[in-house]
């Protein structure tokens, strides 16, 4: 389909700006703009087309099943939408007054309570603005903590399984920290031979996903707290799978002394295609003194902002966080209520019931019961068929479903990382299960049918290799 | 209100072909002390109309932009946000959509992050934009990674005169970077060219905004030239509504292009989300933190558009990566392309031209001594005579804000407030400011 | 893409790179199976001509869309030549691993470390056990 620029027509356009009637501004000549962005010009129905045409061209939750495993794609309430549209949310500045926005207050006040009682910590910042933000925060509260205690130069190593986020051993780096593998087991748990080998006066803290990228609990979690707890670390827990565990398990209570949530995964924020997401972080005691300022206090029935944190990090990005993601994460949880385990509960049973239909005709590597997510490999439809994971997943396409993530965590060979969450229906687990197990036997009679998939989709197979050599990543003008 | 399906039935027949009993079965590997044995402690759950209520309620107790005549700005406008904007963003297959891992079922906001990319690099005049940061203060931080690892640098140049937010964001990453932070005082307001070259030599990159936090109009053609000349990569904080009347700083010698993308397109939301941009010469694409999005040709031929130069990010270099980010703005991005689209060029220059002309309007109106002489866009600090504290406040009870008290952030202005104008003010609601002034005390007509 | 091949006459590592000596230096690049498992390359970033390398460490790196390679070196030496041509060539490694897609020369400092290498027979029973 055409670019918008390609619809572009001179002397179009869709806005009208008001009139004030003014004399024009004198800006100085030096400075003023010799030719004009390039900015598309079209009519406001041929805009709205476009943009429609371009979403028929993408897949939501709003459209099918989304499986994406480690991203937690679960509905998206509509009230949400709402909520974040009402005026006095949607259009209250920044910089207004405290006295003036205690509703916004209130409701981030309240958010910071309800995090640090689901996660067992002792305090929140809500301002981080996503999970790898998170974790970059986390990691510069626990170099803040050392340096108060004079151990800064001596401990300069996070420990990380290999099964970790990519974005673990990034945020280790620029957080000015080395990064120090450990290997997991052959039940997927951490190697605790290897572990104790790799902790000592060096460590800083370890980071650790729980349940893991595998969708497995870490059985031995409070003898991995004790290790680099007796070694004076810290332990760090990535929220990417909280879902696994509201209510059932507090990451606080398993020994973690700092994590960050993602907002838009366990408590349903849309994620637009690539964000908006938040990052919130809590902390046990020992580390609340170095949380950004501003934190939201409350003293006696109001509320402010409390920029007074004299051992503060400082900030990690613009004002108090991204507060419409606030709304909708606070609207999701006060829907649940205290039955938030439920939420955890199903989401569980769901994975479950999937792994049980798939994994005779799938390699398991772990034998155990998942927690939210779970771990099939590819490789037997590899070595018989030629048929790669990659294969599998561009074929579901043409059932409808998004695919599943694939080839992570790096230790399983073909991997495919399902998530189905907690808000969908039987019917739809069954007939996604159905469409795997078809790609199953057409792997063995009709290979080339999945080689050459996806057959329904506005694209076939696309030249990654291409884009990357021959970067076009604008478009040019002059070359029409 | 819990948006799940199953039944007892459907629980009962799902445990039966897992082989379990119950659900707690499924959770018998977590350790029995680090289970949670009781409910826990949060407010019952709520109906969505009792939801609906209760949010009401919180919001009502907010005093926003529609309830007073507010003059607020300092780096988050009051822009108008056309319909077409919420209709594009509550689509609900770009709306609830992960990142595009799959670009077969993806190609939407794949082609919309392109056109994305192309409008930030024509207004900012650069080679090439990722597909967003997280906002305008964490873009600068961005940017000093990006820097680092062009030039092997570690001394970063930060101009006083760069919105405070942004050099705290800088300040708390910098030492994990391995970078130390040298801040340039402004001088009368704007950055001294003289000062900036020194400060630049043996710098990684010079960071300076346009116009600057205090309004001012930097000669920044000049500042891009000296950091040059003193061997550190020149970088751009600017305002997108200003790119329709000020030059692109990719035509003035700068190497990046970062800042606040939400006066383009997104609601004030207390503070986010909203979009951070960042866009720089091509040069120095490899470096880049984030998604970009590339052009390419599926197998019969047809265009279609790809995540590209993936192998900087996270997911495949790990902790050799070019930063962490993973989520990043993409819907607040889609929402800045709708609306630069429908404004087109004309539109964009109409905006800030008349923002312009309604802070210049202002200005002669009021007749209160600017703190600094310095020409100015659609904001500027004047001096009240007054403790900036109590004309706001004195103000408010009249349904105006008048300002930013902007003494906090820099020495010596106690009396200022700095005043921003978007072309939603009107001459009326000016004449509405000036009466609010005059009515606790400020002397309006001294110029 | 060309078929799975492991000439004789070659020193292979098992970082899956391989030596081709003549007199006192050397050329470099990665196998058969390392351009298979590495899929097409697109991105190409070697050492500088005239920078040491040591046996075992990085020479460079190769980058498909989805993995980044470092490039282990087989010997040490001192790199005298980069293979220019691979600029837009980049997937002369997939298609000629053994001709075109060389990767480095070197001028060899230790010619003794070859008898730690291995030739064509036993690289290829190694990869049998990957």
């Amino acid at each position: 389909m055409k670019l918008i620029y390609e619809r572009s027509q001179a002397g179009r356009r869709a806005s009208s700006v008001p009139d004030p009637g003014l004399p024009p501004a004198d800006v100085p000549q030096r400075l003023r703009r010799a030719r004009p962005a390039r900015l598309p010009e079209l009519a406001e129905p041929e805009l709205v087309r476009h943009f429609t045409e371009l979403s028929t061209r993408n897949f939501g939750i709003d459209t099918g099943f989304y499986p994406l495993g480690s991203c937690t794609m679960k509905y998206n309430p509509r009230v949400n939408e709402r909520l974040v549209g009402l005026p006095g949310f949607r259009d209250l500045h920044p910089y207004q007054d405290d006295a003036d926005a205690q509703g916004a207050l209130e409701l981030m006040w309240r958010l910071q309570e309800i995090l640090a009682e689901v996660v067992g910590l002792d305090a929140v910042t809500l301002q981080p603005a996503a999970g790898s933000q998170g974790e970059l925060t986390g990691l510069t509260l626990i170099s803040a903590y050392f340096r108060d205690r004079g151990e800064h130069e001596q401990r300069r190593e996070i420990v990380i399984p290999d099964t970790a986020h990519g974005t673990n051993p990034a945020s280790v780096t620029m957080a000015g920290y080395n990064v120090v593998k450990v290997n997991v087991d052959a039940r997927g748990n951490i190697d605790m031979d290897d572990l104790r080998g790799k902790v000592g006066p060096a460590t800083a803290g370890l980071m650790l996903t729980n349940p893991s990228t595998l969708g497995l609990f870490e059985e031995r979690i409070e003898e991995v707290a004790a290790i680099f707890h007796e070694a004076g670390a810290l332990l760090y827990y990535d929220g990417a799978n909280l879902n696994a565990v509201c209510g059932v398990s507090r990451p606080g209570d398993m020994g973690f002394d700092v994590l960050h949530f993602n907002l838009h995964k366990t408590f349903s924020q849309p994620h637009g295609g690539g964000g908006p997401g938040a990052g919130s972080v809590a902390v046990r005691d020992i580390l609340e003194p170095y949380l950004p300022a501003p934190t939201v206090v409350r003293e006696g029935d109001s509320y402010r902002l409390d920029y007074d944190r004299p051992r503060s990090i400082g900030r990690v990005r613009g004002f108090g966080g991204p507060f419409g993601v606030f709304v909708r994460a606070y609207a999701f949880i006060r829907m649940w209520g205290p039955g938030l385990r439920e939420m955890s509960e199903t989401a569980v049973l769901n994975a479950n019931y999937m792994l049980a239909r798939l994994r005779d005709d799938y390699e398991l590597h772990y034998d155990r019961h998942c927690m939210h997510e779970f771990v099939l490999s590819a490789r037997g439809l590899k070595k018989e068929y030629g048929v790669t994971a990659l294969d599998v997943v561009k074929r579901l396409m043409d059932f409808g479903y998004h695919p599943p993530t694939v080839y992570f965590p790096l230790v399983v060979p073909e991997a495919l990382m399902i998530e189905p969450t907690e808000t969908e229906a039987k019917e739809t687990l069954d007939e996604f299960c159905d469409a795997m197990l078809a790609i199953v036997r057409e792997a063995a009679e009709t290979p080339e049918l999945l080689k050459q998939a996806p057959h329904t989709r506005p694209v076939s197979r696309l030249d990654e290799a291409a884009a990357a050599k021959r970067l076009v990543v604008r478009h040019h003008f002059d070359e029409q | 209100m819990t948006f799940t399906s199953l039944t007892d039935s459907d629980r009962r027949q799902m445990l039966a072909t897992i082989g379990v009993d119950s659900i707690e079965q499924l959770f018998a590997e977590i350790p029995a002390a680090v289970r949670l044995n009781r409910p826990l402690a949060l407010e019952p759950a709520l109906s969505e109309a009792e939801l609906w209520a209760h949010m009401a309620e919180l919001a009502e107790r907010n005093v926003h932009v529609g309830r007073e005549l507010s003059f607020l700005g300092a780096g988050v406008y009051d822009h108008y946000v056309p319909a077409v904007v919420d209709t594009v963003m509550q689509r609900g297959e770009f709306l609830t959509a992960y990142t595009p891992y799959q670009p077969e079922m993806s190609q939407g906001v794949l082609q919309a992050i392109f056109e994305y990319q192309t409008a930030i690099c024509e207004l900012t005049g650069m080679d090439v934009s990722n597909a967003s940061g997280y906002d305008g203060m964490t873009v600068a931080a961005d940017a000093c990674y990006v820097a680092k690892l062009a030039t092997g640098r570690n001394k970063v140049v930060v101009a006083e005169a760069l919105n405070p937010q942004a050099r705290e964001v800088v300040r708390t990453f910098a030492p994990g970077f391995g970078m130390e932070v040298v801040e340039v005082p402004h001088t009368d307001g704007a950055t001294d060219p003289d000062r900036w070259r020194d400060a630049a030599a043996g710098a990684a990159l010079a960071i300076f905004q346009q116009p600057n936090f205090l309004g001012v109009l930097e000669d920044a053609p000049a500042l891009a030239e000296a950091a040059t000349a003193a061997g550190a990569l020149p970088v751009a904080h600017v305002d997108p509504m200003s790119l329709g009347v000020l030059e692109a700083p990719g035509n003035y010698g700068c190497a990046l292009a970062i800042g606040e993308g939400q006066p383009a397109g997104n609601y004030l939301s207390y503070g986010g989300p909203h979009y951070g941009f960042l866009a720089a010469r091509m040069e120095y694409a490899r470096q880049l933190p984030g998604r970009i999005v590339g052009e390419t040709s599926d197998r019969d031929g047809r265009r279609g558009y790809v995540l590209t130069l993936q192998t900087r990010e996270q997911h495949i270099r790990r902790e050799k990566a070019t930063s962490n980010i993973t989520s990043n703005q993409t819907l607040l991005a889609l929402g800045g392309l709708v609306y630069l689209s429908w404004l087109g060029p004309s539109g964009i220059s109409e905006v800030g031209q008349r923002s312009a002309a309604l802070a210049e309007h202002a200005k002669r109106r009021l007749g209160l001594p600017p703190a600094f002489d310095r020409p100015t866009l659609r904001e500027f600090v004047v001096r009240t005579g007054m403790p900036a504290r109590d004309v706001i406040d004195g103000c408010k009870k009249l349904g105006v804000h008048p300002g930013l008290a902007v003494g906090r952030y820099y020495e010596g202005l106690d009396d200022a407030l700095m005043m921003a104008f978007t072309e939603r003010r009107t001459v009326e609601e000016i004449e509405r400011l000036a009466d609010a002034l005059e009515s606790v005390g400020v002397r309006l007509g001294q110029l | 893409m060309s078929d799975a091949s492991y000439p004789d006459g070659l020193y292979y590592n098992e970082q899956h790179d391989w030596a081709r000596v003549e007199g006192d230096s050397a050329t470099f690049g990665i196998t058969w199976y390392a351009q298979d498992t590495l899929g097409e390359v697109v991105y190409y970033s070697p050492a500088a001509v005239g920078t040491a390398v040591t046996q075992g460490g990085e020479y460079g790196e190769l980058e498909s869309t989805k993995a980044v390679s470092p490039l282990i070196s087989p010997l040490a030496g001192e790199v005298t030549e980069v293979n220019d041509a691979l600029e837009g060539n980049e997937s002369s490694v997939n298609d000629d691993p053994y001709g075109d897609g060389w990767l480095i020369k070197v001028r060899l400092a230790d010619p003794s470390q070859l008898d730690s290498l291995m030739d064509a027979a036993a690289y290829q029973a190694y990869i049998e056990t990957l």
